[in-house]
């Protein structure tokens, strides 16, 4: 008698857990008030969350490009097509690799940073003494963190994409010495602005709003141990990369 | 079922008055109709078990739970009804101490202790800063108001919280385990600035603690709470006196008595220790 | 407050960073701006066979994008593709005898509309249509020809 219940609940535990991360989305948006003390705080967790993940984003980016050219150059070859590198490699970057790979970083290296702050914060009392003092722990702590997400990874996507595209021009200008007159003309003729990069900043707001509601929410229903704080992590990392890929692909679908 | 007439002279009526409250969290019962009163201007302490429900009294008090049934009443105005906004406007006038002091770890010293008067009031700029030195300085911190909290040791980060609390003058003081883990001096340091505090702002204290040797140094009143009702009260005098044999084991410490040494799981074949 | 300030420059930076490098990919990166735009005209022409010519492919004279194609339908009572394209309004002075093929960009590339100037005096007007077409080159219709077409030949003589 107590197995197909537990079953059961296998499906609406999740359920309603998603619920319970949508109603606090609806809770922090609620907060949206734009004063001065707001910005000034979404701006602070922009550097925290942003700017500080700029340095893996980039290196990652620019190696990123070159791998995608080197692969791309050795299976063009074999048509002799091998000028059609830019096109492939700003085709599949901006598309898929540049919003994907920026978002999975970024779950890894600020999702859990703002998971653990938060589940710490919850640990040590300072959201308990917060309400005791009146103060929404949601619009204080929580809010501006998933601001700075939603802005900083579309931001972050597009400096991926420019560090590859600059690994790919070292890579296939520089040691193939492929044309830089054909490489640039045929990435400015093939690559669409709409179809193409505009396809990829779409993706790439979805992506940091999926995050960061998953690391704020995470951290901040995480239970009030070590342990407690750690699951939350590796939850974060984890729920985010599966959702990203997943709605990378109902977006691909949408979208093309 | 006790209550307790207020034992001080005909002053005001007690800033708290709690009657018959029932408080479940799921089939525990943690408390089972338990009324006191808490007279004006005294520091009364809490004190039973781990676990037996102090600090829930002081969430109660603070709104921050809601009872099952009885009425818990904070200068006339029961405070398990107030609306949200009204429970805001409570939480301005009750300065709390939670344990560890809970200060932001990512705001400095004086961002700590202006947060409640930015939240509650709009005080200009040099005028909150005037009351965050001067609360800085009677706690004796006059120069740290720029380091971070994980710059302070313990004592000062305790002091400092302290000085958060009390920073918009309430009227009640609710103190959750405020010594647990200083050392000797800093729980003395503490100890002065509660007392001092409370007689200078003419507070009233509520101080939940484990401490026996701090409740007869620094309490008027007790209660201890044993088994969701309320096992014994009194003066720390009189209940050091008291040969009620629950009040007695926790007063000195002993071992064996009404809470036994071993833990009765349900399981264990326990006839087999008798 | 020296944290804020470095935590705000900080930030202001990155902010900046970021749309910079949106700003560039959009212009360096894309075909932005270098499309027709939106002040054009219309004209049609019908052809046996489009292969596989694209919406949105351009429409070029001389090899210089002047339009792109804005549909291909089947017309139902002569079973010819109907194409319509956009040229750039600046383009206005194409003659009305003008052929179109459907040529293949390199030997791997797309499919493009190219435009074969004629000599007529008056001009291409909206609505107009091309009336000298080509058909597209297909690669097996054409060794077909060649295989069968070489036979016939060799037997008559």
């Amino acid at each position: 008698m107590d197995a197909p219940r537990r079953l059961a609940e296998k499906f609406t535990e999740p359920a309603l857990e998603a619920g319970q991360a949508l109603w606090f989305l609806f809770r922090m948006l609620a907060g949206l008030r734009f004063t001065p003390s707001q910005i000034l705080s979404v701006l602070q967790q922009v550097y925290l969350v942003g700017a500080r993940s700029l340095v893996i984003i980039m290196i990652c980016g620019f190696f990123v490009g070159m791998v995608l050219s080197l692969q791309a150059i050795n299976a063009l070859e074999q048509f002799g097509a091998s000028e059609q590198v830019s096109l492939l490699v700003g085709k599949s970057l901006f598309r898929e690799l540049g919003p994907v790979l920026t978002a999975l970083l970024f779950a890894g290296r600020a999702g859990t940073a703002i998971t653990a702050e938060i589940g710490l914060m919850k640990a040590t009392n300072q959201i308990e003494a917060m309400e005791l003092m009146a103060i929404d722990p949601v619009q204080r702590v929580a809010l501006p963190r998933f601001a700075a997400g939603v802005i900083s990874v579309p931001l972050l996507t597009a400096l991926f994409n420019a560090m590859a595209i600059l690994g790919s021009v070292v890579f296939s200008i520089g040691v193939m010495d492929l044309d830089a007159g054909i490489y640039w003309s045929k990435l400015q003729t093939g690559v669409y602005f709409a179809r193409d990069l505009m396809q990829g900043v779409w993706k790439s707001f979805v992506f940091g709003g999926t995050i960061s509601l998953i690391a704020v929410y995470f951290g901040y229903s995480s239970r009030p141990t070590g342990a407690g704080v750690g699951t939350a992590t590796t939850n974060t990392v984890v729920l985010s990369s599966v959702l990203i890929l997943v709605f990378d692909f109902i977006m691909t679908s949408f979208l093309t | 079922m006790q209550s307790t007439s207020p034992d001080h002279s005909p002053k005001a009526e007690p800033i708290v008055r709690i009657r018959d409250l029932v408080f479940r969290r799921g089939r525990r019962t943690i408390l089972d109709g338990v009324s006191l009163d808490i007279p004006r201007g005294s520091i009364v302490a809490f004190m039973g078990p781990s676990g037996v429900g102090k600090t829930t009294i002081l969430k109660l008090i603070s709104g921050q739970l809601t009872p099952q049934s009885g009425s818990i009443e904070v200068n006339g105005r029961d405070v398990s009804k107030l609306t949200r906004n009204e429970l805001r406007r409570f939480r301005r006038d009750i300065g709390v101490l939670l344990q560890d002091g809970a200060l932001f770890t990512d705001l400095t010293v004086f961002e700590n202790i202006a947060t409640p008067i930015r939240e509650h009031s709009k005080l200009p700029e040099p005028l909150i800063r005037r009351l965050v030195m001067s609360k800085l300085s009677a706690v004796g911190l006059g120069g740290i108001e720029d380091r971070m909290p994980h710059e302070l040791s313990g004592g000062m980060a305790r002091r400092v919280a302290f000085a958060r609390a009390v920073v918009l003058d309430p009227c009640l003081m609710l103190y959750d385990e405020p010594t647990t883990g200083l050392d000797p001096i800093a729980v003395s340091t503490v100890q002065t600035l509660m007392r001092e505090t409370n007689n200078v702002l003419g507070l009233t204290s509520i101080v939940v603690t484990h401490n026996v040797a701090q409740v007869r140094k620094l309490a008027d009143y007790c209660f201890i709470l044993s088994e969701a009702r309320i096992a014994g009260q009194g003066t720390p005098d009189e209940l050091r006196a008291s040969d009620d044999p629950g009040v007695d084991q926790f007063m000195h410490g002993k071992v064996e008595g009404p809470i036994p040494f071993h833990y009765r799981s349900p399981d264990a074949p326990w006839s087999l220790l008798d | 407050m020296r944290a804020n300030y470095k935590v705000e420059l900080a930030s202001g930076v990155f902010l900046l960073l970021g749309v910079a490098a949106m700003v560039w990919l959009a212009t360096s990166a894309t075909n932005y701006g270098r499309n027709i735009g939106d002040n054009t005209y219309t004209v049609t022409a019908r052809f046996q066979n489009v292969a596989d010519l694209r919406e949105r492919a351009p429409v070029k004279i001389g090899g210089v994008a002047v339009g792109i194609v804005e549909s291909i339908e089947l017309d139902p009572v002569s079973f010819e593709a109907l194409v319509t394209m956009n040229i750039a309004q600046r383009f206005n002075e194409i003659p009305s005898d003008t052929g179109a093929s459907i040529l293949t960009s390199g030997v791997l590339g797309d499919r493009y509309v190219g435009l074969e100037p004629g000599g007529a005096p008056d001009m291409l007007q909206d609505g107009d249509e091309l009336f000298i077409t080509q058909s597209a080159f297909v690669l097996e219709q054409v060794i077909g020809k060649f295989i069968f077409g070489a036979g016939t030949g060799s037997e008559e003589q």
